[in-house]
């Protein structure tokens, strides 16, 4: 009798022992702490992500009132298709990126690594398309800077997206606002670019880990971080598109 | 090893795969919806439409990606003040400029 309780209390202790692994810093309590703590971090880093961007959406908000003929003339230069297509890609990335969380936490490396380098690859796909816009946009001189071009706002007869959208000709002081849309939009998609570059590269260093073996042995924290990372680099995402080319689209 | 996984199950909550197909086809449905709005003639209400759908969609990434709607009060706290935070600034900015001479740069 007093030899099976020594055995269960032996038992009980190799059970404790468990309870506190290696990625556990001592400075915490526990396991849950810690994973607490991280992820509070996470959100104050991306609340910080979301004031910078705010920044952005209230200038385009002030200066698409002001200058509103423009705004209009200048968002219908944008490709709904390629839009909608990418945010397409971005919302997929976000699940398979979800489905990587998913995986760490159940400990399933081929499972994580497989939505790691989907996320990666439609991460890529969204860039491509980003560089296809970029392109058409360069090719027709609307970039702001000394090369900048007014014909498709002065004579949007000539010119195959103004005229598909019915756009009237501008008098000239109000097309040559057109250039600080296309600057707000090149410095909008162009900061969102940056981050998904950062995310990409960050995504070859988390498959490149987690070949290894790594998050999928109990300490998720750093896929579960770059998660939330990734998900609100989608959600700006999705306000760039409703702003940038949708809201414009029938007037 | 069980006793340590439902140790982890009890302090940690993992949202299932099912919960995460169900999020993804409410965005792409979303998503087709605002594409959809946008061609319909509505004036004022188009970009009132536009921001709506995304602010849901943007919502059901916060709550089930981002895990809000399982996390701890501090984490819900966080996120809220911060939104809170983000609309009493664009709300301020938005009231100065109004309230001086609007239009006239």
């Amino acid at each position: 009798m007093s030899d099976s309780t020594a055995i269960v209390h032996g038992a009980h202790e190799a059970d404790a022992h468990e309870e506190h692994p290696a990625y556990l810093r001592h400075h915490f309590e526990n396991v849950e702490q810690q994973a607490d703590a991280a992820g509070f971090a996470m959100w104050l880093f991306l609340l910080t992500e979301v004031m910078f961007f705010g920044g952005l959406f209230t200038a385009y908000l002030i200066y698409r009132n002001w200058y509103y003929p423009a705004f209009v003339a200048a968002s219908h230069q944008l490709s709904v298709v390629w839009g909608t297509t990418n945010t397409a890609v971005l919302i997929f990335s976000s699940f398979t990126m979800a489905m990587g969380v998913w995986c760490a936490e159940t400990r399933r490396r081929k499972g994580l690594i497989l939505s790691l380098c989907l996320t990666f690859l439609l991460g890529l796909v969204f860039l491509g398309i980003k560089t296809i816009e970029y392109g058409e946009k360069i090719e027709k001189h609307h970039v702001p800077g000394f090369h900048y071009n007014l014909s498709s706002f002065l004579d949007p007869d000539n010119d195959a997206a103004a005229k598909a959208a019915n756009d009237k000709p501008l008098p000239l002081d109000m097309a040559r606002h057109t250039e600080v849309y296309f600057s707000l939009y090149f410095a909008m998609t162009g900061m969102h670019a940056l981050h998904m570059i950062i995310g990409i590269a960050i995504l070859g260093y988390m498959i490149f880990r987690a070949r290894a073996g790594a998050y999928t042995t109990g300490h998720v924290t750093f896929v579960e971080n770059f998660g939330l990372y990734w998900h609100f680099v989608d959600i700006v995402w999705i306000y760039l598109f409703a702003l940038l080319y949708l809201i414009s689209r029938h007037q | 090893m069980t006793d340590q996984k439902e140790m982890e199950a009890a302090s940690h909550h993992v949202v299932s795969p099912k919960i995460y197909v169900i999020i993804l086809l409410a965005l792409i449905l979303g998503t087709a919806a605002t594409v959809w709005a946008s061609f319909l003639e509505l004036g004022p209400w188009n970009p009132v439409i536009a921001l709506a759908i995304a602010t849901g969609k943007a919502m059901l990434v916060v709550l089930f990606f981002m895990h809000v709607k399982y996390s701890s009060k501090l984490t819900k706290l966080t996120v809220f003040a911060g939104i809170f935070t983000l609309f009493t600034l664009i709300g301020m900015t938005l009231a100065d400029y109004f309230s001086r001479a609007w239009g006239q740069w």
